[in-house]
């Protein structure tokens, strides 16, 4: 079970970008993911966490080549991705789907449920009576069969989500990349989304490339979790281990910031407050991405970029300092 | 709580008229805010959260119909002039958002916009209002305050711009700050950044503040005593250690079992959907969700908030769910 569906490695998307310089037009490239590589496990979960700008949804689209890939390579069962023929890859795509954020933009609203979920049919050209197959999917999803016919109007932000993992489901996929698929949804709806997502991962063995910003959702469901900052890898490892023993100072700093929904944690937890925002992709800061925000920044930090290595400690890190202090960053606590 | 109540609402309701008739979008909101506490307004989408706040500061459009009473330090807001509004708005009660960037004039300088605000209030000198305004943006924590006053919003990030909004907020020393969804834009990061700015305010200005939001970890982190919304009434209010430690009410403890834990357990959401407010349901609003309603839930008025124990709650089963509750304590133990 350890063997990994999805391999990416050393993957590079520049987007090139006019900027103005008073009247100038310059040409600037952004680097949304720089270098970035992991492997997703089979029937496992990959969890990706960012803030806006650290790329996530960038990495999502660039392994299904929605948007190519500047450099790298994306391998799906071993199969090289990059520079695929058109037509090799559309019969890849039969085994890896995607279900994006928005389940009111990505429904067609003059289209009905049952029209949605067999359009994956009639792009792949399989041929047939998929009426059943729909009425499985929809009873799969928590919907009734009598739903197909209905248009997606008539239904409310979770139900249409689920009609989304539905179509994705179609086709009978080994993967899917969720990108945010539940941050539109009210938190009572959201749960039930997550238990959905969980009950099909173990009925059908699927593998998932989970993206997120919100840490707890992405806890909840991820075997491995993975945070980027500025197109990079901070960090990535065992979830568990992630979240009660980070070792990059982002990861500290960014944990430490979700308030917890318990009133006597967040009255005595210590706080690592960090300054400023995340600066901009376009001129990312030299060395270290991280290093412009980070507590313990030194010299070196600005000279040098520090590799994403496991020093023995479970989970590669990149991070100068993270073998001299494995615990905590000197955290200044902030009176609540 | 001993101190002054300085934002009172009664009855409070406010009603769209639409095309298919009208919509019931608050539907009797009641609510204390005191001088110097924080109070969290929960809900989530639809529950009337902001609308509530929006209609009372007069912000909605024309067809909402605004009734019941909304005091501050007893003047009564409802039905008041726009004259006697804006003598209000901005003066005794300030506003924030959650999108700062379309709360601000692209046009203008980011200090002459807060010398505006104090200046429709306060007689001061141009020279004056200005260095109060570069005092401001140094007590919301704005680096080098006399030169970002010269500078444009798209100059800010977001996290900063938000920061603004609320130096122009606490700009005429408001007695209460309303702040709807102030960090829902923002990063996580920022978000604790702008938390704190909050909670500066509220201990060094002691202004009362009210903070919507539908995010549960906020309202543990800032606020002092919890209002839950649900379907346009509110339905449970407690100090913010009860509401979490002792929730009483059923859609309150359905919020909580939603919540991913770090253990891992299994997630219970609530089923079904929120109610179409074109046509509420008779009785309890929550009764079609709420796996401990019974017959009686789903007839009358809504049930009023009642105190069960620690917390007020809108629940007409709330002494005999209680009451399960202890003698489940009771069982294990």
């Amino acid at each position: 079970m350890s063997d990994p569906i999805l391999e990416v490695s050393g993957l590079v998307k520049n987007f090139d970008v006019r900027a103005s310089k008073g009247l100038r037009v310059v040409h600037r490239t952004v680097q949304a993911v720089s270098d970035v590589s992991f492997d997703v496990i089979s029937g496992r979960t990959l969890g990706v966490v960012g803030e806006s700008g650290s790329g996530k949804t960038t990495l999502g689209r660039c392994i299904f080549r929605l948007i190519e890939p500047t450099a790298g390579s994306v391998k799906f069962k071993g199969q090289e991705l990059v520079g695929l023929k058109a037509s090799k890859l559309r019969d890849l795509r039969r085994n890896m789907q995607i279900v994006f954020q928005d389940p009111y933009a990505s429904l067609d609203p003059r289209r009905t449920v049952q029209d949605a979920i067999m359009e994956p049919f009639a792009i792949q050209k399989i041929k047939g009576d998929h009426k059943k197959k729909v009425a499985d999917l929809l009873e799969l999803v928590g919907l009734a069969p009598d739903h197909a016919r209905r248009f997606p109007h008539e239904f409310s932000g979770g139900q249409r989500q689920r009609i989304g993992i539905a179509r994705a489901l179609a086709l009978n996929p080994s993967l899917i990349v969720l990108d945010e698929p539940v941050s539109a949804l009210d938190v009572s709806i959201q749960a039930g989304v997550i238990n959905l997502l969980q009950d099909l991962q173990n009925e059908l063995g699927l593998s998932y490339l989970f993206i997120a910003h919100d840490l707890s959702v992405v806890r909840h469901i991820s075997d491995q979790v993975a945070v980027m900052y500025l197109g990079k890898i901070m960090e990535i490892g065992p979830s568990e281990q992630l979240y009660t023993a980070p070792l990059h100072p982002y990861t500290q700093a960014l944990l430490s910031a979700i308030p917890e929904p318990d009133p006597v944690t967040e009255r005595e937890r210590q706080r690592i407050l960090l300054q400023g925002d995340v600066p901009s992709p376009i001129n990312p800061p030299s060395g270290c991405r991280f290093r412009t925000r980070c507590p313990i920044a030194k010299d070196i930090c600005a000279e040098e970029e520090p590799a994403l290595v496991d020093r023995g400690l479970g989970h590669p890190v990149a991070c100068h300092f993270a073998d001299v202090m494995p615990v905590k960053v000197s955290i200044s606590s902030i009176a609540g | 709580m001993s101190s002054e109540v300085v934002l009172s609402l009664r009855d409070f309701r406010v009603t769209f008229n639409t095309m298919n008739g009208p919509v019931q979008a608050v539907r009797g909101v009641d609510l204390d805010v005191h001088a110097g506490e924080m109070v969290g307004v929960v809900g989530e989408s639809g529950s009337g959260k902001s609308v509530t706040f929006l209609g009372l500061m007069g912000l909605l459009p024309k067809s909402a119909k605004v009734e019941g009473s909304g005091t501050v330090r007893g003047t009564e807001i409802v039905g008041a002039t726009s004259k006697q509004l804006r003598s209000i708005r901005g003066k005794r009660v300030a506003m924030i958002f959650q999108d700062p960037l379309s709360a601000l004039n692209p046009t203008h300088r980011i200090g002459t916009q807060i010398v505006e605000m104090i200046q429709a209030h306060q007689d001061l000198s141009k020279a004056a209002a200005m260095k109060r305004a570069i005092e401001l943006l140094d007590i919301v924590g704005i680096p080098q305050p006399d030169q970002r006053a010269r500078q444009y919003p798209h100059e800010f990030s977001g996290g900063m711009r938000q920061r603004v909004m609320i130096a122009m907020a606490i700009a005429n020393d408001p007695e209460v700050l309303i702040a709807d969804e102030p960090t829902t834009a923002l990063d996580v990061t920022v978000q604790a950044q702008i938390l704190e700015v909050l909670q500066r305010i509220q201990r060094d200005l002691g202004t009362a503040i009210v903070l919507i939001t539908h995010d549960l970890g906020v309202v543990a982190r800032v606020a002092d005593r919890v209002q839950v919304m649900y379907a346009g009434r509110p339905v449970e209010r407690a100090t913010v250690d009860n509401i979490f430690q002792h929730s009483a009410h059923p859609y309150t403890q359905g919020l909580m079992a939603s919540l991913p834990s770090t253990s891992g357990e299994r997630l219970i959401p609530i089923p079904g959907s929120p109610p179409n407010m074109l046509n509420p349901p008779p009785g309890c609003a929550f009764a079609p969700r709420c796996v401990h309603a019974l017959a009686k839930c789903t007839v009358g008025d809504p049930p009023p908030l009642v105190l069960v124990g620690t917390n007020e709650t809108a629940c007409v089963r709330a002494h005999e769910l209680a009451a399960e509750l202890a003698g489940e304590v009771v069982g294990n133990v």
